[in-house]
C-alpha cells in the first residue's frame, strides 16, 4: 500500500498540493485525475521521490521514504515524454536498471528478452530509440521501468503525447499487462475517459486538493461535488441543478413534473441525438436521446416539448 | 521569387567578398610569403631552438589548459543549466567575463595578483613557486580566457536534452555520478569536443594575456604567438611568416577535427 499523509507542496506563490491526504491499495490500478494544475503530476512526483514534499510523509508498504532519494524507493517511472535514453539501444534502456545493479549478463539478456516480449518488442534490441514510433518508444520505457521489479509502477500520463488511435490500443494493453503483472500501479490523467476505462479506483483532484476517491462507477453514479460530477461525464443544468444529459427524458405532451421548452436544435451523432433545449428563462439544456428515442419523438427545431429527470438528481444542487 | 533569387545570390556575395577581404587573402598570403623562399628556408626558420621551444611552449600550456577548463566548463554548465539558486544570473555574467575583457586587462590583472609585489606573490615566492614571467602564469592566463568555451557550448545543449533522461536513470537506482557518466555526459558529448576544440585554438592563438605574464624570455617563456611578434618586430618577416604558418596549421587541424564532430553532433 501506498500511503500520503497530510502532504503540502509550494512552488514560490502556487500551492500545488494542500494537505493532501490518500491510500492506495497493493495491487491496485488507480489514476490521479485532474485538470492541469491541480497537483496530479506533483502528487506522483513525491511518490516517486523526485520532489520533496514540504510537509508531510509518504509510506510505501510500511516503510516511510519520505526521506529517502528516488533511486532507492523500488519504484518504477513512466515519463509521459518517454525519457528514453537516445543513445543506448533498445535492449541497453531496458537493461540499464539491472546494468546499474551489476547482475550478471546472461540474467540481464534473459530478462530484456523476456520483458520486450512482454511488451510486443520482441526483435527490436539492437534499435535506437530514434528508430521507434511513439508508442513502440513508450512501451520500452515500460519494459525499462518493469525490469527492476518495482513496488510501485507510476505513470504520468504516459500517453499523453501519442494520437488518439495508439493511444486507445495502449490504454487497453496497459490493462491486460496489470491484470497479468498486478503491480500497484498510479496513472496520472486529464483525460476522465482513460481514467474511467483502464482503472480500479480513481483519485479526482482539483486546485491542489482530492476531491473523491472511488471506483470509477461510484464516481461516475454518486459524485460528491459538482466538479466531479462535470469532470467525469458530460453535464447540463436544468432550473440550477447539474444532471446528465441522458438521464434526461423529453415528451411531446405536458407531463408530471415536466419542465416546458423549446427545441433549438437536434444534433445526430451517428448513434446518439443531442436535443438542445431552451427553457422558459432562456436556459439552454441539453438532452442526450438514442436515435430509436428520438425518432418515435419525431422532434424538429422550433417544437414545444418538455422536458424531466426520470431519476432524482444525483448532484447536489448548485 | 526572382527578386528573392536576386538578394539570396547578393547576400552570399556580400559574404564571400567579407570573407575573402578579411580572412582568406591574408591567410592566403602568409602561406604564400611563408613558402616564397622555398621550404628548406621554412624547414630551418621553424626548427632553431627558439622556434622549437616556443612550439614545446605553446603545446604545453594548451595541454595543461584545455583539461582544466573542460572540466570546469562542464561543471559550469551543469550548475548553470540545472541549478536553482539566487544570483545565477550574476554568474552567468562572470561566466562571459572573459569574452567582454581585453585579454591585456586579464594579463595585468594577473600582474597584480601574483606578480613579485601582487597580493600572493610575496608568500608565492617564499614557497619557491614563481607564476608570472613563468609556466603557470602562462597556463592560468590562458585558462582564463579559455575558460566560457566549453560552458558556453554546453549549457544550451544541457538545457535542450532536459533532465527528464536522469530523472528516469534515478528512478532506476543509479546514484548521481553513474547518471553523469551513463547518461548526462554521452548526452552532451558532442558539445563538450565543440567546446574543447574551440578551446585549444583559442589557448594556441592566445597572445594578448600571454604577452603581459609571460615576460617574453626567449627560450623560456615565449610561445609560438609571442615568436611571430618579436621576429616581425625584428624585421625578420621570412621568420614571422613560417611561424605564422605553423599557427595557422595548427588552427587548421583543430579546426578540421570540428567539422568531423559538426555532423555527428547535429545527429545527436
Amino acid at each position: 500500500m501506498i500511503e500520503v499523509k497530510g502532504v503540502t507542496k509550494r512552488f514560490g506563490d502556487f500551492t500545488a498540493l494542500d494537505d493532501v491526504s490518500l491510500e492506495i491499495p497493493d495491487g491496485s490500478l488507480t489514476a490521479l485525475l485532474g485538470p492541469s494544475g491541480s497537483g496530479k503530476s506533483t502528487l506522483l512526483r513525491i511518490i516517486a521521490g523526485l520532489e520533496v514534499p514540504d510537509t508531510g510523509t509518504v509510506v510505501i508498504q510500511d516503510e516511510d521514504v519520505t526521506n529517502r532519494p528516488a533511486q532507492k524507493r523500488g519504484i518504477g517511472f513512466v515519463f509521459q515524454h518517454y525519457a528514453a535514453f537516445k543513445h543506448m539501444s533498445v535492449r541497453d534502456n531496458v537493461a540499464f536498471g539491472l546494468t546499474i545493479r551489476k547482475r550478471p549478463k546472461d540474467e540481464i539478456n534473459a530478462r530484456v528478452d523476456e520483458l520486450l516480449e512482454v511488451v510486443g518488442l520482441q526483435g527490436y534490441q539492437k534499435r535506437y530509440p530514434s528508430q521507434l514510433s511513439g508508442g513502440q518508444r513508450q512501451r520500452m520505457a515500460l519494459a525499462r521501468a518493469l525490469a527492476v521489479e518495482p513496488r510501485v509502477l507510476l505513470l504520468d500520463e504516459p500517453f499523453g503525447a501519442l494520437d488518439a488511435k495508439v493511444r486507445a490500443e495502449l490504454r487497453a494493453w496497459l490493462r491486460r499487462l496489470h491484470d497479468e503483472v498486478h503491480v500497484t500501479t498510479v496513472l496520472v490523467t486529464h483525460d476522465q475517459e482513460e481514467a474511467m476505462e483502464i482503472t480500479d479506483r480513481i483519485a479526482v483532484l482539483d486546485g491542489g486538493k482530492i476531491e473523491q476517491v472511488g471506483a470509477p462507477r461510484e464516481l461516475y453514479d454518486n459524485p460528491s461535488t459538482e466538479f466531479v460530477m462535470s469532470f467525469l461525464g458530460p453535464v447540463t443544468k436544468v432550473e440550477g441543478a447539474l444532471v446528465r444529459p441522458h438521464d434526461l427524458s423529453i415528451f411531446t405532451e405536458p407531463v408530471d413534473g415536466g419542465i416546458e421548452a423549446q427545441v433549438l436544435r437536434v444534433v445526430h451523432l451517428g448513434f446518439e441525438v443531442r436535443v438542445e433545449l431552451v427553457l422558459g428563462g432562456g436556459e439552454e439544456v441539453s438532452v442526450q436521446l438514442t436515435r430509436a428515442e428520438a425518432e418515435q419523438l419525431e422532434v424538429a427545431d422550433g417544437d414545444i416539448v418538455y422536458v424531466r429527470e426520470p431519476r432524482p438528481a444525483a448532484a447536489p444542487s448548485a | 521569387m526572382r527578386t528573392d533569387r536576386k538578394t539570396r545570390w547578393g547576400l552570399r556575395l556580400v559574404a564571400l567578398l567579407y570573407l575573402a577581404l578579411l580572412l582568406l587573402i591574408p591567410v592566403g598570403v602568409v602561406l604564400y610569403r611563408t613558402f616564397e623562399p622555398g621550404i628548406g628556408a621554412v624547414w630551418d626558420s621553424v626548427t632553431t631552438p627558439a622556434a622549437v621551444h616556443a612550439f614545446q611552449l605553446t603545446l604545453t600550456a594548451t595541454v595543461i589548459t584545455v583539461p582544466l577548463v573542460t572540466v570546469f566548463g562542464v561543471l559550469l554548465a551543469l550548475v548553470l543549466a540545472r541549478g536553482r539558486f539566487p544570483g545565477k544570473p550574476l554568474l552567468e555574467a562572470v561566466v562571459d567575463l572573459p569574452f567582454a575583457i581585453s585579454p591585456v586587462v586579464v594579463g595585468i590583472a594577473l600582474i597584480f595578483v601574483y606578480g613579485r609585489t601582487g597580493w600572493f606573490g610575496q608568500d608565492l615566492a617564499d614557497a619557491g613557486i614563481q607564476v608570472i614571467f613563468s609556466l603557470p602564469g602562462i597556463v592560468i592566463a590562458t585558462v582564463f580566457v579559455c575558460l566560457p568555451f566549453v560552458a558556453r557550448e554546453v549549457t544550451p545543449v544541457l538545457r535542450e536534452v532536459g533532465d527528464e533522461q536522469e530523472q528516469a536513470a534515478a528512478t532506476l537506482g543509479a546514484s548521481g555520478w553513474q547518471t553523469f557518466w551513463r547518461i548526462t555526459l554521452p548526452a552532451i558529448r558532442w558539445g563538450v569536443a565543440y567546446g574543447v576544440v574551440l578551446s585549444t585554438a583559442r589557448a594556441v592563438g592566445e597572445f594578448g594575456a600571454v604577452s603581459v605574464v609571460s615576460g617574453k624570455i626567449a627560450g623560456e617563456t615565449e610561445t609560438l604567438t609571442l615568436l611571430v611578434e618579436k621576429r616581425f618586430n625584428n624585421f625578420d618577416l621570412a621568420g614571422a611568416y613560417a611561424a605564422s604558418a605553423l599557427l595557422a596549421l595548427i588552427a587548421l587541424v583543430t579546426l578540421m577535427a570540428m567539422t568531423l564532430i559538426k555532423p555527428r553532433r547535429e545527429e545527436a
